[in-house]
C-alpha cells in the first residue's frame, strides 16, 4: 500500500504514508479496488518539490508511477515499444522542465501529464500540430487559492470513484474513446460521469482568474 | 466576448479534442473557439480530468531498464524553458487562428469564390479541411447539406438559417442530418471558419458544378 521506487531509479526513496486515510463508511466492505483509490496519491507535493528544489527524489516517485502508464497510454494509441519508450521519456522531461506551470487548482497532477502525453501523442504518432486555446496567463506567479485546490481533489477523487463504478461494457467505451481507437460515432458522450462539477468548480476558478485581470 | 456566446461546443467534439483523437482541421476551430468561450475551456477540463483519471488508472507498460537513467541524462541536456508569458496584441482573430493564417485578419489570403463569397483554406494535416469565409451581408451561402460533420464559428458579423442566429463567438455543429441555407445578416460581411470532413454536398447542379473548381 505503500509507495516504494523501483531500485532502478537509483534513489533510495523511503515508503512514505499516503495523504489519505482509508475511510469507509460503517457496516460496508469496500471493493479492494474502490479502497485503494482513497489512497490514491495526488502528487501534489513532488510537483511542489520539483518546483522548488529541483528534486530528483520526487522525480523519481513521479516517474516509477506515471512513465509507465504514460508508455501504455501511447502504446494503445498505436506507437511500437522504442518509440513510446522514448515519447515517454520526453514527456517526463517535460515534467521536469514546466514544472513552475503546474497548477493544482485547473488540474490534477494526472490530468496535467495526460494533457502533455497527449499533445506528444499528436505530435510524434499522428503527426499532426496541436492547436491551442489562447494562454489565460495562469502561471506560477498567481499563488492558486487552496480552497480550489482542495475542490478540485476532491472532484478528482469522486471522478475516479464513478469511473470505476461504470458498468464494465461502458467503461470499456469511454477507454476507448481517449486511447484513440474508436471513432467518435461509436460513443456517445460520457453518461453517469459527474464531469459537470468538475466543469462548475473550474468555470469558478476561471471567473475569479477574469477578475484578477480585471 | 465570452459573454455573448450562446451556441456552443458539443460535449462528443471536446471529448475528442481532450483525447486528442480530433482531426487537426475541427481542432483549429475548437482551439480559437476556446479562446472566445470559458464555459467551454471549463467543459474541456472536465474532459480533460476523465483522461487523466483513465491515465492513472490505465494499464501500465514497464519502462526499460535504463530508462530513467536515460530521462536524467536528459534533464541535464534540457535547457531551462524560458517563460513565455507573451502578451499577445489583441487582434480581431485568436491567437490559434492567427498561427494558421500567419497574421491577423488582414494578412487572410482570401480568393473569391463567386457572389461575393470570399474563402482561405488553412493548411492542416489529415483529410478534414478548415477554411475562412466571408458572405457580405444579407448574402446566402448555397442550400447545402453534409456528408459528415461540419463544425462552423462565426468571428465577425452573424447569420441566420432556418433554426438560429449564429453570432460572434458562437459555434455550430452540424450533422448528417441538417440541410440549411444560412443568410448573412444585413450590414458587415460575415466572417467565420468553417471545418469538415467531407466534402459539402450542395442541393442543385449549379453550385455541385462549381464544388469540383472551387475545392469546397
Amino acid at each position: 500500500m505503500l509507495q516504494s521506487v523501483p531500485s532502478e531509479t537509483g534513489y533510495d526513496i523511503p515508503p512514505r504514508k499516503t495523504r489519505y486515510a482509508v475511510g469507509h463508511a460503517k457496516g460496508t466492505t469496500p471493493g479492494r479496488k474502490m479502497a485503494l483509490k482513497e489512497q490514491r496519491e495526488s502528487w501534489i507535493e513532488e510537483m511542489a518539490m520539483i518546483r522548488d528544489h529541483a528534486s530528483r527524489e520526487a522525480f523519481a516517485a513521479l516517474y516509477a508511477h506515471f512513465a509507465p502508464r504514460v508508455k501504455g497510454f501511447l502504446m494503445r494509441s498505436g506507437a511500437a515499444d522504442s518509440l513510446a519508450e522514448d515519447t515517454a521519456q520526453e514527456v517526463m522531461v517535460t515534467v521536469w522542465t514546466k514544472a513552475k506551470m503546474f497548477d493544482p487548482s485547473r488540474a490534477s497532477v494526472a490530468t496535467w501529464i495526460f494533457t502533455i502525453a497527449r499533445n506528444r501523442m499528436i505530435d510524434a504518432i499522428r503527426k499532426q500540430n496541436r492547436p491551442e486555446p489562447e494562454d489565460l496567463g495562469w502561471g506560477p506567479e498567481a499563488e492558486p487559492d487552496q480552497e480550489d485546490v482542495t475542490a478540485l481533489e476532491q472532484e478528482t477523487r469522486r471522478l475516479s470513484k464513478a469511473l470505476s463504478e461504470l458498468p464494465e461494457k461502458q467503461r470499456v467505451l469511454v477507454e476507448r474513446a481517449y486511447f484513440g481507437d474508436a471513432t467518435h460515432s461509436e460513443i456517445a458522450a460520457e453518461t453517469g460521469l459527474p464531469l459537470g462539477t468538475i466543469k462548475s468548480r473550474i468555470r469558478l476558478a476561471l471567473e475569479r482568474l477574469r477578475r484578477s485581470m480585471g | 466576448m465570452t459573454n455573448t456566446v450562446t451556441h456552443h461546443l458539443t460535449d462528443d467534439i471536446l471529448r475528442d479534442y481532450a483525447a486528442g483523437t480530433l482531426p487537426e482541421a475541427f481542432s483549429v476551430v475548437v482551439a480559437t473557439h476556446l479562446s472566445m468561450c470559458d464555459e467551454c475551456r471549463a467543459a474541456l477540463a472536465a474532459h480533460e480530468a476523465l483522461g487523466g483519471a483513465l491515465l492513472d488508472e490505465g494499464d501500465s507498460v514497464p519502462m526499460s531498464a535504463g530508462g530513467f537513467a536515460a530521462c536524467l541524462d536528459r534533464l541535464d541536456k534540457t535547457p531551462a524553458p524560458v517563460a513565455t508569458q507573451i502578451r499577445l496584441q489583441p487582434g480581431a482573430l485568436p491567437a490559434p487562428l492567427r498561427d494558421y493564417v500567419g497574421g491577423d485578419l488582414d494578412a487572410v489570403a482570401w480568393r473569391n469564390v463567386g457572389g461575393g463569397i470570399r474563402q482561405a483554406m488553412l493548411q492542416t494535416g489529415g483529410k478534414a479541411s478548415v477554411r475562412l469565409l466571408s458572405i457580405p451581408g444579407g448574402k446566402a451561402v448555397p442550400d447545402h447539406g453534409h456528408h459528415g460533420r461540419e463544425v462552423t464559428l462565426v468571428l465577425k458579423g452573424a447569420y441566420r438559417d432556418e433554426h438560429h442566429r449564429i453570432g460572434p463567438g458562437d459555434v455550430e455543429v452540424a450533422g448528417e442530418d441538417l440541410h440549411h441555407q444560412p443568410i448573412a445578416e444585413a450590414g458587415e460581411d460575415c466572417i467565420c471558419l468553417a471545418a469538415t470532413d467531407a466534402p459539402l454536398r450542395f442541393r442543385s447542379w449549379l453550385p455541385r458544378l462549381a464544388q469540383r473548381w472551387m475545392g469546397i
